[in-house]
């Protein structure tokens, strides 16, 4: 299938008959016997994988085996923030890599996923804040990735309808100009129909169900659509990594937790930027629809219920009204929840297993969506190659036993 | 939301709690002879199931003591609580499918 460029002649051709001669955005092709690659897992790092496999490995012979529809999982759950200001070296290369695949996604897969570099505020609210932005900035610094202090007075100017002096009053914040939002169903669907042109089979409402291995060797994946042989196997999976593991025969240094987001009803727009606050422990941004996207802290048990705890909504909001008081009396729309795969050092896992030919993409944990372009790009390099990609080679899950572990947990408290 | 039978005061909600995680995971007792393998494995590996899960809670907001819960990780029905050093309940066949208490 030729995919049709969208531009605007193909805007004005297609209005000529009512928008509804639109071409299909991807195929629904049945599952071949055999694969190059298979990947499981349909949400934006799988697709991702696949996309870059096909367009920078020349491998096209590719199948995206998902359980549900694409980008139902996480992608479609999170608070869609993109930055790339880390502590640790490690996560700047992942994340500054991703940053950069960001910064001309929309052109490249001809497909907008709205990307938008609105500026992204971490607020710091006692003098710890303060001494752990000037460090952690100081070091996004020396990465050559940029960052900047603001003053209280600065952050009023931002954004002006913040209350300074809340009950834990702001002090300063940390700002990446270039982080920012972008749409998470588009970044999916982007990734799905680029892939797809290349030859990509995405095979949606299939779901693995186990994994054919021989001697310590991955020769393919056991399916509702019936078994299908794969040389290699990359698992994308977040949240049921672990299940995932557990059906290859080994464990993951990962555990499972449900974290919730939500929306407000659409406001005209009053905040032009991305405000993170691990203090207080609140993420606000507003989508482009105007509701203000909130998020915050997981719950702390493992669950795959994909509900979030009803006393963790007066968690998030109750900070969003003291940041915010305007929103004191804004309805909330909708509430939802997703699983995170939460490593103990909060960097995920991109790494062989000891499965030979059988890869893991996963322990993103609640931060997983800004790195989706530069996850996709590294896994999709390690598994057409064999060989991990040099800037995901750190994220081996060998860390866990060697002790190099990259602890942006404890480096950033706890926003994600 | 869960509700947490603490086995000293009772059912209470979850918000009175703290969960820490995985039960029943033993130090080991000859720390100086493992390997980097078997000690990252004890102290970052979890089995992390989507089935029943025998877990540690603490009742912080309560008497603070801490106990052992089984509950199903997909529905969260828990299936009950029990002391340290004592056995876990037994579970019926529709427990371990998640189904009802």
């Amino acid at each position: 299938m030729i995919m049709k460029k969208y531009s605007i002649f193909s805007l004005l051709r297609n209005s000529m008959s009512y928008h509804e001669n639109w071409q299909k955005n991807w195929r629904s092709p049945d599952p071949k016997s055999e694969y190059d690659v298979i990947i499981v897992g349909g949400g934006g790092h799988g697709l991702a994988t696949a996309y870059y496999l096909a367009k920078e490995c020349g491998i096209t012979n590719v199948a995206v085996i998902e359980k549900g529809w694409i980008g139902g999982g996480n992608t479609g759950r999170n608070t869609t923030i993109v930055r790339s200001n880390y502590l640790w070296d490690e996560s700047a290369a992942i994340y500054e890599h991703a940053m950069k695949l960001w910064e001309g996604l929309s052109q490249e897969l001809n497909y907008n996923v709205m990307f938008s570099q609105r500026g992204l505020l971490h607020l710091a609210h006692n003098v710890h804040d303060l001494q752990e932005i000037g460090r952690r900035g100081n070091a996004i610094h020396f990465n050559g990735i940029d960052s900047e202090f603001l003053t209280p007075a600065q952050v009023k100017e931002m954004v002006p309808l913040i209350n300074l002096n809340c009950r834990y009053p702001v002090l300063g914040a940390l700002l990446q100009r270039r982080g920012g939002n972008a749409r998470h169903d588009a970044v999916a669907w982007g990734y799905a129909r680029a892939a797809d042109a290349m030859g990509v089979d995405i095979i949606q409402n299939c779901e693995v169900t186990g994994f054919n291995i021989e001697n310590g060797v991955v020769k393919g994946v056991e399916t509702t659509r019936g078994s299908i042989k794969g040389k290699k196997v990359g698992v994308v999976t977040a949240g049921h990594s672990g299940v995932m593991a557990e059906m290859a025969g080994f464990r993951l240094p990962i555990e499972s937790f449900p974290l919730q987001a939500m929306v407000s009803e659409p406001l005209k727009p009053c905040i032009n930027t991305v405000i993170m606050s691990g203090a207080v422990h609140v993420y606000i941004s507003q989508s482009d629809k105007g509701e203000l996207v909130v998020g915050a802290g997981s719950d702390n048990f493992v669950s795959y219920s994909q509900r979030g705890s009803f006393d963790m909504i007066d968690h998030i909001i109750s900070p969003m009204v003291e940041l915010f008081p305007f929103t004191s009396r804004l309805r909330m729309m909708r509430q939802w929840g997703g699983i995170v795969d939460v490593t103990i050092d909060r960097s995920p896992i991109v790494s062989k297993t000891p499965v030979e030919n059988l890869y893991f993409n996963c322990g993103w944990g609640t931060g997983g969506f800004k790195c989706t372009p530069g996850s996709g790009h590294v896994f999709a390099h390690s598994l057409a190659n064999g060989e991990m990609h040099p800037i995901a080679q750190p994220f081996s899950m060998n860390r866990f036993n060697t002790g190099a572990l990259i602890d942006e947990g404890a480096a950033a408290a706890v926003a994600h | 939301m869960l509700l947490i039978e603490c086995p000293w005061c009772g059912e209470r909600d979850q918000t009175e709690f703290t969960c820490h995680g995985e039960a029943h995971i033993v130090r080991p007792k000859n720390p100086d002879e493992l390997t980097d393998e078997q000690w990252g494995d004890y102290v970052f590996f979890r089995s992390n199931p989507k089935g029943l899960h025998k877990e540690r809670w603490v009742h912080d907001h309560g008497c603070r003591r801490w106990f052992n819960v089984v509950r199903h990780t997909h529905t969260d029905i828990v299936y009950g609580s029990y002391k340290p050093g004592e056995p876990a309940p037994e579970v019926s066949e529709e427990a371990l499918k998640g189904g009802k208490k």
